[in-house]
């Protein structure tokens, strides 16, 4: 009941009720002459269907109505900061090149509006000791793993990785013997030596311990401009800014789910840092647990820097590895859901694209299948306008597969 | 009731403008305490002006109408299917989800075709409306058949149709653009209300008399290329089609940004530029990624389940497609699931003690975060143990036991005030408690601050029954 008036409401009843009626004499209705308003009281329920259909009867274009589509362009106030990764020996730095992120004026490939200035980045994962690594990932990388130096090589060889992202987890306190800042900074040079794209160092989230590495971290990468991950609100923020600032890196500012945790943690890093020096991570929810959140605060950081909030307008990086931490990913599970070596890096790659649609340009990758769809999709959606084959389009109708 | 009154006002809505139209009578027929109440709980979508009894009479028709009028979804809500098993697509009222609630999820329909074996053909059918996963407490579901016409013969595909109305109740989406084979389509299943797909440049005249003469939904196609497709919905309009479902065109490799950009630039213009003539909810066709060659079937399930899940975040109300495989199928629908979750709701439940069977002064005492998820997932894995046991639900603000480490929401004081307040001192003769191995880093600080002995239990609770086994004596 409800939902007929819904319907029969949405009739704009007295313009199309007088139309009806003018010239309209077959009909129950033949003889009524009526003024607006009692036809709108005499309106019960049940009577305006019949209505609806007579006046599709009474006039059926016989050609096609010219109405063309007005582009829903909007203006934003802000921008979106570029920040740059990696330096050359030009730039002080030994990396092969360095890669801009960032600079958006729209929101997320609303390429009606602006083109993407700077494709999103996918960095793959290394960790520096062993980590329990999904099976369906494990298998692609053999032996590699073993040590972060070949694990980085692999997959820039491999799998063609743009960044690589080196989590120095050995450093974590919890370990039975965990390496020293010292050790940390060997590796991350090392690693340096192996591989010559862009860097990102990550700790193992101990404020304390991390900061004591990424003080050993930063001096011995001097300007490498490595992106140092990461930063956050109960680590000495003044101290750590300063080392990121005198070494020639960028920041990453991690916040957990809130944006006023991700504006006062810009805020102070902004103190110390040029805003060409930070970018923010708001955490990354696996899909099903939580991508919801994760999505929505991405979406309305960049919404909000695009409308000005200066301490939003950083470019966003995603931990979307953290995928893996739905069971549905790497689980073994009924044969109707199928092999998880298939559901695995697909979990992974919804994730990365939902945010990639939340307006991520940063993102940290573990399965190379994953990796490769972020890659491919990121080319699609910065590709030139108006490469549909529009008629071909119906084909699928027809089509036998 | 003209556009420039909707335009923007959907979001913008106060329980005043509603209240000002309603009786102000107080009666308390809706069920609420006042009117004021009820024009609440309307601004709030959570009940219908229509649940006013008064409004509804001659009195006040022409406010009940003006109501309808501001209340209307930006997006059309369109009904495919007829009687019980009919669904409702579109409905939105807004384009960000943090906005608003998304209403009406996006519906899948999997497809089948006149030219496929009777055994396949119930094979599919049966998988789809079998297809179901729960996850948290929800029931993931595919909503709908789309019957494809692939041998142009319109008496084959009258048959195929007829048997598949015979297979299931799930409403049908009618594929064809050729309007005799459409005809005949309808003609076995008169009264089912079918969406029709579609109405093309060529076929548009056909297709709309064909949506009249059985009261349908039509899907109007025109591949990228907009203007052509609010002409024809301007067209249709005007040929007295009300219930109108626009397709864009999905482009799976080359025409993707294409896609994208034209499903973003229809919901804007409908819901932030209150164009009406594109304000119907809106079709993709992931299926078209098998029509790309591929080296096998599992490429072009991939590539469709990819552009599949886009669309689901990028505004599509109905989505049509081929794959069936599970591992394709369960990410999508869960990821439908999030973005349809209401964010005004936070996930997660009530903290506090929870007893799994019947424990005793022996029986181990587990910790767990109260984001739902978690909660839901912990709690179906201890109860599988077969082992009684108690939980003690900590308030991490609904976040998940990683990011509440991380972002200091579950920390160990709060999980020592859990215990305490739990009262689970007085339940249990032991003072040991199992944390969650992602939890492991604030291990020592909870033992400093409860005097509990602290036993980190595995990273994923699908572990817990193992843990028990081994550790807990």
């Amino acid at each position: 009941m409800p939902e007929r008036a819904e319907k029969d409401s949405e009739i704009k009843l007295p313009p199309e009720l007088l139309d009806l009626f003018t010239g309209l004499n077959d009909l129950e209705l033949e003889d009524v002459d009526i003024e607006v308003d009692e036809l709108e009281f005499a309106y019960q329920p049940g009577f305006l269907p019949a209505i609806k259909r007579m006046v599709a009867a009474k006039a059926r274009p016989t050609s096609l109505l010219d109405a063309p589509f007005e582009l829903p362009i909007q203006k934003y106030p802000g921008q979106i900061v570029e920040v740059t990764l990696g330096a050359t020996k030009g730039q002080g730095g030994t990396r092969g090149r360095s890669i801009t992120i960032g600079g958006e004026k729209s929101p997320a490939f609303y390429t009606f509006e602006n083109p993407t200035p700077n494709s999103p980045i996918i960095s793959l994962d290394v960790f520096d000791q062993k980590v329990p690594i999904p099976k369906a990932v494990r298998t692609n990388f053999n032996d590699a793993i073993e040590d972060p130096v070949s694990w980085a090589k692999f997959a820039v060889d491999k799998f063609g990785a743009q960044m690589i992202t080196l989590h120095l987890v050995s450093i974590d306190p919890l370990n039975p013997k965990p390496s020293t800042p010292a050790e940390a900074a060997k590796t991350v040079e090392d690693v340096l030596q192996a591989v010559d794209v862009p860097l990102v160092v990550g700790g193992c989230g101990d404020p304390e311990k991390d900061l004591a590495v990424f003080e050993k971290v930063t001096a011995a990468a001097e300007g490498e401009r490595l992106l140092i991950s990461t930063v956050t609100l109960d680590m000495d923020i003044e101290k750590s800014a300063k080392l990121i600032k005198k070494h020639g890196h960028v920041a990453l500012a991690f916040s957990p789910m809130d944006l006023n945790q991700a504006r006062e943690l810009n805020r102070r890093l902004l103190e110390y840092l040029p805003k060409e020096q930070i970018i923010m991570d708001t955490t990354t929810a696996a899909l099903g647990y939580g991508l919801d959140y994760a999505y929505t605060i991405m979406e309305r950081a960049r919404l909000a820097g695009l409308m000005g909030d200066p301490e939003l307008q950083q470019p966003m990086s995603s931990g979307t590895t953290n995928a893996w931490a739905a069971r549905e990913a790497w689980k073994k599970m009924d044969p109707e859901w199928g092999a998880r070596e298939l559901r695995g890096p697909l979990w992974e790659a919804v994730t990365g694209l939902t945010l990639l649609l939340a307006g991520v340009d940063l993102f940290m990758m573990l399965h190379p299948a994953a990796v490769r769809t972020l890659r491919n999709t990121v080319k699609r959606l910065t590709e030139k306008r108006g490469t549909a084959d529009a008629a071909k389009f119906a084909e699928w109708v027809s089509a036998k597969f | 009731m003209s556009g420039k009154e909707t335009k923007g006002g959907m979001k913008q809505l106060s329980p005043i403008d509603i209240y000002t139209l309603l009786p102000k009578t107080n009666c308390k027929e809706c069920g609420e305490d006042n009117c004021m109440a009820f024009a609440t709980k309307v601004v709030n979508r959570e009940v219908m002006v229509d649940q006013c009894p008064p409004l509804l009479t001659k009195k006040f028709e022409k406010n009940y109408l003006k109501l309808k009028d501001m209340l209307k979804p930006a997006v059309k809500e369109v009904t495919v299917g007829a009687d019980d098993s009919a669904i409702k697509v579109g409905g939105k009222l807004v384009m960000y989800r943090h906005e608003f609630t998304y209403f009406n999820p996006t519906a899948i329909a999997i497809d089948v075709t006149d030219e496929m074996s009777s055994d396949e053909l119930s094979e599919r059918v049966k998988k789809t409306q079998e297809f179901s996963y729960i996850y948290i407490g929800n029931d993931l579901k595919l909503q709908m058949i789309a019957v494809r016409s692939t041998s142009g013969d319109a008496n084959k595909f009258k048959a195929t149709v007829k048997k598949v109305a015979e297979l299931t109740k799930l409403p049908l989406i009618l594929c064809s653009t050729d309007s005799s084979v459409m005809e005949a389509g309808l003609m076995a299943i008169p009264k089912a209300r079918p969406l029709i797909y579609a109405a093309t440049k060529d076929n548009w005249k056909e297709m709309a008399e064909l949506a009249l003469m059985y009261n349908c939904p039509l899907a109007v196609s025109a591949p990228n290329d907009l203007d052509l497709l609010r002409s024809m919905v301007k067209t249709m309009k005007e040929y007295g089609i009300e219930d109108l479902v626009l397709d864009p065109g999905t482009f799976t490799s080359a025409g993707l940004g294409d896609t994208i950009n034209n499903f973003t630039m229809l919901r804007r213009a409908a819901c932030e530029m209150g164009d009406e003539m594109v304000g119907y909810p809106l079709i993709g066709t992931p299926i078209t990624a098998w029509t790309e060659p591929a080296k096998s079937p599992t490429v072009n399930a991939w590539a469709e389940a990819q552009v599949a899940s886009m669309l689901v975040t990028r505004f599509a109300d109905i989505l049509i497609m081929h794959g069936t495989e599970g591992w394709a199928l369960l990410p999508l629908t869960v990821l439908r699931q999030n973005i349809y979750t209401d964010p005004r709701k936070p996930v997660a439940v009530k903290a506090g003690l929870r007893t799994i069977g019947t424990p005793d002064e022996n029986s181990p005492v587990l910790m767990t975060s109260n984001f739902a998820l978690t909660y839901y997932t912990v709690e179906q894995d201890i109860e599988s143990t077969g082992k009684p046991a108690y939980l003690i639900v900590v308030d991490s603000e609904g976040t998940a036991i990683d990011s509440g480490v991380a972002g200091r929401k579950l920390t160990a004081e709060t999980v020592a005030d859990a215990i305490k307040e739990s009262k689970v001192e007085e339940k249990v003769k032991h003072r040991k408690l199992i944390i969650p191995g992602k939890a492991a880093r604030i291990s020592g600080e909870i033992e400093e601050l409860s005097n509990w002995e602290v036993l980190v239990g595995p990273q994923d609770s699908s572990g817990i029954a193992k843990f028990l086994q081994d550790k807990w004596k």
